[in-house]
């Protein structure tokens, strides 16, 4: 019996083992390049002679020529990622209230045009966006990227928040319409307050999608100063004797505030429409 | 006013009954609803026609179907798709059954794995793209140190380059299909798998009988919403190769953006166009599937 329970748990970490170091080892890399100097990076040691946070103190100080316009490529990260959160979640909001506690005429259809919007590839999507931005006069401006991850974000915020608020009881919207309220005052003192866990998983969600874009970043922004750190890194490739511990360093930086609030609000993250859309 | 930007009929809903003037209530959704309409109106319905419109000459098809690199890429992305998503999906079934043991350090191995899907797509591929670099990456430098042969060149050679690929794309969405099968396999009642252990079953005859009929549906769906995300996945091909070597590891989402940085957006839009017969069917299907959920949730 003991025996025959070793050998399960021998075989739960003949498969545990792999995977964690399937996972891992990308990321291990980066660290690992982050704090090497450049002979030590290509030594193939596991941990470097000499760690160092030199190529942390190169970034900061922009010190590098793919480097000098680091912080206001950050600068730019920042604000496209919270203009897309917040424009989405108001667009988003103000169409779930509208579609599921008004029953507006046509909200299913608008809805489907949504579903279109998120199940259509971004990438294909990407090339008609490009003509359209360029026609609008809006290429290499950051509102061209904020506008167009709005647009991929609202379908699945549409979605999640419809999903929220049609298990909301009716019994709260009559009670209120009884009392007289207007439609304003029950989207704010009814609807907002009990949506604030759906509406905090939402503003999330477009933040995290608009910072890690690059697609969409590298086609629609070219210029020095509008392109996000996504893009800068990219530059990084143009040559092949590229800084390598220098991009690790950068892409350490760049990844870690996303993947942070990942794991803060991780139990919002996962689910959501692609649990409803494939619930059998 | 807002009935200029609806993208469709409006529905039938025999339900209720018509109404004679718009209610307060119903202006007020109207305006609510009209800030999406717009987003919809100007940054999809729009270029979307025009795209399509773009896309009008058979020349363009003529010159696409020309291009060498185009047959090329036809035959990369049929392969990168049933690859990618079928050896993705097995690994996902197989690793969800291994998540749901109810330990803590599985549970703790659960939270490191779903990294992948956490993290911005190009620091973890410019990384995987460096390991694999022929000089000087990790990989082949420890191929040397102990064996002391030359690794290949994994990014030069056109075929080992989308094989790399597909690691790639599998690295960084197996954690999340896993999450999705994990939760439709905790979803099977508890005392199934006990009668089916009274009655001696197997490990393998639970699966075939228990599990498997219960997660089919979510199986199959998973795969068809994965093969039109899969269809679209930029960052795994472009990050890693870059196209490169001459053009032969693209796929067709990579390679409309090629045309577009070759300025010929005509041909950009023609590449869209040719998959679409294949992408609209599966983007009907899903979106039926959800309405049809809908519907049986409000009746």
């Amino acid at each position: 019996m003991n025996s025959r329970n070793l050998l399960r748990e021998a075989r739960l970490w003949l498969v545990g083992i792999p995977v964690l170091l399937w996972t891992l080892i990308p990321i291990y890399h980066i660290f690992l390049f982050s704090i090497s100097t450049k002979d030590s990076a290509f030594s193939g040691r596991l941990w470097p002679e000499h760690p160092t946070l030199r190529n942390f103190g190169i970034v900061f100080r922009e010190d590098h020529f793919y480097l000098h316009h680091f912080w206001s490529q950050i600068w730019n990260s920042l604000w496209i990622a919270v203009a897309t959160g917040v424009i989405t979640l108001a667009v988003a909001t103000c169409a779930a209230f509208s579609i599921s506690r008004l029953r507006v005429k046509g909200g299913r259809a608008v809805m489907n045009a949504a579903l279109f919007t998120y199940f259509i590839p971004a990438a294909f999507l990407a090339v008609p966006m490009y003509k359209a931005m360029g026609s609008y006069g809006l290429l290499n401006n950051r509102w061209s990227l904020v506008l167009a991850m709005v647009t991929l974000a609202a379908p699945y915020a549409i979605w999640v928040l419809k999903q929220a608020s049609d298990k909301l009881p009716w019994e709260l919207d009559e009670a209120a319409r009884i009392d007289g309220a207007t439609p304003a005052q029950l989207f704010g003192l009814v609807y907002l307050p009990l949506m604030v866990p759906s509406l905090v998983a939402i503003f999330t969600y477009a933040l995290l999608l608009a910072w890690n874009e690059y697609l969409y970043a590298f086609l629609l922004l070219s210029h020095e100063n509008t392109i996000p750190l996504a893009v800068g890194l990219g530059h990084f490739l143009a040559s092949d004797d590229s800084p390598w511990e220098i991009l690790m360093a950068t892409a350490l930086i760049y990844g870690l505030p996303p993947a942070a609030i990942y794991y803060a609000f991780r139990r919002y993250m996962v689910g959501g429409l692609t649990a409803g859309a494939v619930k059998s | 006013m807002s009935s200029v930007v609806l993208p469709r009929a409006e529905p039938i809903r025999p339900a209720k009954p018509p109404r004679k003037a718009l209610s307060t209530w119903q202006v007020w959704g109207i305006v609510l609803i009209a800030p999406y309409l717009l987003v919809f109106a100007v940054f999809v319905l729009y270029p979307v026609s025009y795209g399509l419109w773009l896309a009008r000459h058979p020349a363009s098809y003529v010159t696409l179907f020309d291009d060498p690199v185009f047959f090329r890429t036809v035959v990369n992305t049929i392969f990168f798709l049933l690859i990618a998503v079928n050896l993705k999906f097995v690994l996902a079934l197989f690793l969800s059954g291994f998540f749901v043991h109810e330990k803590t350090w599985i549970r703790w191995l659960s939270v490191i794995f779903i990294i992948p899907w956490a993290v911005p797509a190009i620091p973890t591929i410019f990384s995987i793209r460096f390991m694999l670099n022929p000089e000087w990456g990790v990989i082949n430098s420890l191929l040397f140190r102990w064996f002391q042969v030359d690794g290949p060149n994994w990014l030069t050679n056109p075929q080992l380059a989308m094989a790399m690929a597909i690691v790639v794309h599998i690295w960084k969405a197996l954690p999340f299909w896993t999450l999705i099968l994990m939760a439709g396999r905790l979803s099977i009642p508890k005392e199934l798998y006990e009668a089916a252990s009274v009655d001696g079953a197997s490990g393998w005859q639970k699966f075939k009988f228990v599990t498997w009929p219960s997660i089919r549906t979510l199986y199959i769906t998973s795969t068809l919403l994965s093969l039109i995300w899969t269809l679209g996945d930029f960052n795994s091909v472009y990050l890693l190769t870059g196209g490169q070597p001459a053009d032969q590891t693209h796929v067709l989402a990579t390679l409309g953006i090629r045309y577009i940085r070759l300025d010929q957006l005509d041909q950009a839009m023609a590449t869209i166009v040719v998959a679409l017969p294949f992408v609209l069917p599966m983007v009907y299907f899903m979106m039926k599937r959800l309405s049809g959920d809908e519907q049986q949730k409000s009746s």
